[in-house]
């Protein structure tokens, strides 16, 4: 349980000005100079002792991340940063939260997180589809190049910084950070073939670090209250605060700011107004957004939400959009839109996904009706396998892995259904 | 130099390779449908997935994965094999199972990877998509529902052809291969994405539903449609020539063709002059060869060296004109010229009038300037090569008018007095540095004074000197010594004193003059050079003979036999060789091979395949004279501009749609 004086969004849910002056009366831009003037490197060896690991899904230390960057750019070849407000995984919403109720965090984040990584200027590259969100953020950014926090010796600081608001249009591959940087720079969004990873070779061939809004944003809170503070909450390996996203079949959907490895019991009972129906009635939960495996209530309810924990259970903390699903839910119908999601959305680049999306929505939709051979389900788990790892992006695996988390936990179902099916099938033709 | 290991064999690469190229080189074969030499990399077929070690714990894509040391890499295990398999089966979940009816049938890559790397069987019992036809313009066919989304053809369309006119719309599933709003794509290289398409899902549409590969024979042949030599390879079936395909050879058309290489081929079938004739009381007539060599000894009897000429036309090989040469020197007359254009330069040596710095190598010029010429129309496969000059940080300049080359080019006027007086900018950029060049156009050698106006300003800027000729015959033609002081027009001015015109294949000049002239017309087609003949006869056309050819820069090649010509048209040094009995001045040669040791006697370089050395360039004597005038292009229609390509009704309707704007309805399907 988070203590509210260790909470990092503390207008998060926009009781408070999101404003310049609303934003410095919670703390924000205090003296950000003084940050600055730590250094670079002092700033990246922070960050790699809080322990933050990013928070856009993938979990990779960002501190390490931010290290790859190179120390001296190359005349013409300036370093960029690039943040991912693209958020449109199914189940996530903090982002949105963060940039209409807290633009500041984020801004004064980027400035520091672009001073770090010695970039030249940031991009914030937001969904298209939130439009009040970007209006909100271009403001915001208009009022910190006002008050001079960015710009020309931004924050007095010394360092020149520029930060721009790109809109995209609605496309969720261009979530994915080189699909993204394509955007950005007006080309089809494809993901790009890794290596050069963008770190080398990203925005207009530039070295580039994409980070995800949160990461950016929980950046100034812990330089000011130290690594040791931020790595002090949470299980080692997983530490700080998070935005839990919950979703679903609770008494009080919310997007909520706790510790990492809070147990999941504890996550819902306390924020959520607990389980529709009571705990006896959960039957499964998604725990980090559409792309990954469901987990059954049976092997969620204790587990700590947190990055090595569910990825111990075949699952993944990714975004924490907690999808709740209690005992009404069709789980075979609920997967079966997520699959037509990952079809819809598949960019169609390269083979595996673009073949494989279309084919595991179809032989889900037949499930849904039981209208298979069980034999299918083995073919399915097969065909997700083939998808799996054979992609330039990660969308191909994100496809794959809810498919296998149903036939993991729900099998019997899946036979039930074709069973029952078959009985229909065999008494209309007597 | 990496040294990786692959599937135990240590090699060593060179620098920059890839994990394909490596394995490649270790002889493993590795199944690709998006990679292309000579196209970027994509990625995105994932059918060339290896175990690279060390690396994530799937399988990487090789064709983009850079060769570092120490990697081992893996092609045949268990995980590659299923990799292989998996990708193959999505490819094929949504290809129609239209082999039987499909162009591609035999030479599709599709077909042979299914094979060799397929299951066996479908899993899929779905709904397979469909996808509406496509127009792509006159000679490309699309069946779209066989596409498997490479890119390669999207990829050639802009890195290549330099035409952004052909793009992938949609996404996911629904993604679609298509031109710019459906158009045809306006590009005079867009056969070759019929060449790179894995599927069939790209055909040559004249050549649909004509033939299987495998019923067709195929021949070696060099392309004459213009002076570039493209190596193609002419497949054909029974007395017909079916289909032109390029074959590779990187020093001069890489493996590219252009569209008139590829579609001349249905002008070979109509038009043609399959018996000789013979004007009787102002017609022309049918005849026997008897008769019209009986026509023409009757005319040639007892004719002074003086009034004897002929002139050598576009597509000719240098065994005819070698011939007629002789027949010439026999009756004591050297009033025979090539250069037909009406273009005048120096040919006293053989570099004088050759693209000195050869096809593959023009790709290393860091500036080059074009004088007079449109590279894009009057030789493509030397277009493409520039477009590298300008995409590798080099400089195009132009004295000409401004047409689209596609890419930048630096204008200095229409008007060839700027050559005197290049501006600072194009020194600057010409300035001390190797390989640089000056490209001349048969355009600007028509104005007088030209060409030692381009040569002196060529010396001047330290840049190598080029001719960039438009006929295939040309550079032979000139090597062999066919031309004459003065040029066409002192031929031209002794009309009325000849007594005889032998025109070998002429057909893009004008011949008004010697309209009472006796003309005998040798070549294919009933074209323009017959308009005033006398004596017409009938002759094989590229495809129907073993021939050799000079290209541009000098390259002597051969082509070979492919079908017989029509009717009783026959070769054109046998048709010489025969009129020289009986005028009764035999020329010294019997078969083919006489005729080839005879020439290679007198012009040695002419009997060895490749480049010859010729030394450098002697500077020229004299003081350069001021050059002016506007500069005209010769070319006028890139599709007809021979008598082959007029009788083609591809490729008239390519001029037609492309060139001309016209639209073509599809009839409604």
């Amino acid at each position: 349980m988070l203590d509210d004086k260790d909470r990092i969004f503390t207008n998060l849910y926009g009781y408070q000005d999101w404003g310049l002056k609303g934003a410095q009366a919670r703390g924000d831009w205090d003296d950000t100079a003084a940050l600055m003037a730590r250094g670079q490197d002092a700033i990246i060896d922070e960050i790699k002792a809080s322990g933050l690991r990013g928070r856009g899904g993938a979990g990779f230390p960002t501190g390490m991340k931010w290290s790859f960057m190179p120390k001296e750019p190359k005349p013409g070849k300036p370093n960029f940063l690039v943040i991912n407000a693209d958020e449109s995984e199914p189940g996530s919403c903090k982002d949105r939260e963060i940039i209409r109720h807290d633009p500041h965090k984020l801004i004064e984040g980027a400035l520091i997180a672009g001073f770090a990584m010695r970039a030249r200027a940031g991009y914030i590259y937001i969904r298209g589809e939130f439009i009040r969100e970007a209006e909100t953020l271009e403001a915001a950014v208009a009022q910190a190049y006002d008050a001079g926090l960015l710009g020309k010796n931004a924050a007095k600081s010394g360092y020149d910084f520029d930060l721009f608001v790109h809109r995209g249009a609605g496309a969720y591959i261009c979530g994915e950070e080189t699909a993204m940087l394509n955007s950005l720079e007006g080309k089809k969004g494809f993901p790009r073939l890794k290596p050069p990873f963008p770190a080398g070779a990203g925005l207009y061939g530039c070295p580039t670090t994409v980070n995800n809004v949160e990461s950016i944003a929980v950046v100034p809170t812990i330089l000011r209250r130290g690594a040791a503070w931020f790595a002090g909450i949470g299980r080692p390996k997983n530490e700080g605060t998070k935005l839990f996203q919950i979703s679903g079949h609770v008494n009080k959907p919310c997007v909520v700011e706790e510790a990492m490895s809070i147990p999941f019991r504890e996550l819902i009972d306390r924020h959520a107004g607990g389980i529709r129906g009571g705990w006896d009635n959960l039957l499964a939960v998604i725990p980090g957004g559409s792309s990954v495996p469901l987990v059954p209530a049976a092997e969620i309810i204790d587990a700590p939400m947190d990055f090595d924990a569910l990825r111990d259970l075949k699952s993944g903390l990714g975004t924490a959009a907690v999808i709740v699903m209690d005992k009404s839910t069709d789980v075979v119908k609920a997967i079966a839109r997520i699959s037509y999601f990952y079809k819809h959305e598949s960019c169609g680049q390269c083979t595996p996904c673009r073949e494989g999306t279309g084919w595991m929505w179809r032989v889900m939709e037949r499930l849904v009706e039981g209208n298979a051979d069980v034999e299918e389900i083995d073919m399915l788990w097969d065909v997700t396998k083939q998808v799996e790892g054979h992609t330039i992006c990660a969308l191909g695996d994100a496809a794959a892995w809810p498919i296998q988390g149903l036939i993991r936990h729900f099998r019997p179902e899946l036979e039930r259904r074709i069973r029952e099916n078959r009985g229909r099938t065999l008494e209309a033709a007597e | 130099m990496p040294k990786v290991k692959v599937d135990g064999v240590e090699i060593e690469v060179p620098q920059g390779a890839t994990v394909l190229q490596a394995c490649e080189l270790a002889g493993k074969e590795i199944p690709r449908f998006c990679y292309h030499e000579r196209l970027t990399i994509a990625g995105n077929c994932r059918m060339c997935l290896v175990e690279v070690k060390p690396g994530p714990p799937k399988p990487q894509a090789s064709c983009a994965l850079p060769a570092a040391d120490n990697q081992e890499i893996f092609t045949n295990t268990q995980v590659v094999k299923k990799a292989r398999e998996g990708v193959m089966e999505f490819l094929l979940i949504n290809h129609p199972l239209d082999c039987p009816i499909c162009d591609q049938g035999g030479e599709c890559d599709l077909q042979d990877q299914a094979v060799a790397y397929g299951r066996g069987h479908s899993r899929f019992h779905e709904n397979k998509r469909a996808v509406t036809e496509k127009y792509m313009g006159p000679v490309v066919k699309t069946i779209m529902t066989r596409c498997i989304q490479c890119t390669r053809c999207v990829r050639f369309a802009e890195e290549v052809a330099g035409v952004e006119e052909i793009g992938m719309i949609n996404r996911g599933e629904n993604a679609e291969i298509t031109s710019y709003l459906e158009g045809a794509v306006t590009s005079e290289l867009s056969g070759n994405v019929v060449d790179l398409c894995p599927v069939g899902a790209l055909v040559s549409k004249p050549y649909s539903f004509e033939a299987r590969p495998w019923e067709l024979r195929k021949v070696p042949g060099i392309d004459v449609m213009d002076a570039v030599g493209t190596n193609i390879r002419i497949d054909h079936r029974f007395r017909e020539v079916m289909r032109v395909l390029p074959r590779i050879n990187d020093d001069v058309n890489e493996e590219w063709a252009h569209d008139k290489t590829r579609h001349a081929v249905d002008g070979l079938v109509r038009n043609r002059l399959d018996r000789p004739w013979v004007r009787r009381e102002g017609r022309l007539q049918p005849a026997s060869w008897q008769e019209a060599f009986a026509a023409i000894a009757d005319r040639l009897r007892g004719a002074a060296g003086d009034e004897v000429a002929a002139l050598a036309g576009d597509l000719q090989d240098v065994e005819g004109i070698y011939a007629l040469k002789g027949l010439l020197n026999g009756f004591g007359s050297t009033l025979h010229e090539a250069r037909v254009d009406g273009a005048t330069y120096d040919v006293s040596h053989p570099r004088a009038y050759r693209f000195n710095s050869t096809i593959a190598s023009i790709e290393e010029a860091p500036a080059v300037l074009l004088v007079g010429t449109n590279p894009r129309w009057e030789a493509p496969l030397v277009n493409t090569r520039l477009r590298k000059v300008v995409k590798a940080g080099g400089r195009i300049f132009r004295i000409g008018s401004p047409v689209d080359l596609t890419y930048p080019v630096t204008e200095l006027g229409a008007d060839l007095s700027v050559l005197a007086d290049l501006p600072q900018e194009v020194r600057d950029a010409f300035d001390g540095k190797e390989n640089a060049a000056v490209i001349v156009g048969m355009g600007a050698l028509q104005l007088p004074g030209a060409y030692p106006a381009a040569r002196a300003a060529a010396a001047a800027l330290g840049a190598t000197f080029n001719l960039l000729h438009t006929a295939a015959s040309r550079v032979g033609a000139l090597d062999l010594g066919f031309s004459t002081d003065g040029g066409v027009e002192a031929i031209r001015a002794r009309a009325g004193s000849l007594k005889a015109l032998f025109l070998l294949g002429v057909d893009e000049i004008d011949t008004s003059a010697f309209a009472d002239t006796f003309t005998i017309y040798i070549g294919t087609h009933g074209d323009r050079g017959v308009r005033h003949a006398d004596v017409i006869l009938p002759a094989a056309a590229y495809t129907e003979k073993h021939g050799t050819y000079v290209n541009l820069e000098g390259r002597v090649q051969r082509s070979e036999f492919a079908v017989h010509p029509p009717g009783e048209a026959r070769e054109d040094w046998t048709i010489v060789r025969a009129l020289s009995d009986v005028l009764g001045t035999p020329l010294p040669f019997d078969d083919l091979g006489q005729l080839r040791t005879a020439m290679a006697a007198e012009v040695p370089h002419l009997g060895a395949l490749g480049l010859a050395e010729f030394g450098a360039l002697p500077a020229l004597k004299g003081k350069a004279p001021k050059a002016k005038g506007a500069i005209v292009y010769p070319i006028e229609d890139f599709y007809l501009t021979n008598p082959i390509a007029r009788s083609s009704p591809t490729l008239q309707r390519c001029s037609a749609e492309i060139l001309h704007g016209r639209t073509f309805q599809e009839a409604a399907e």
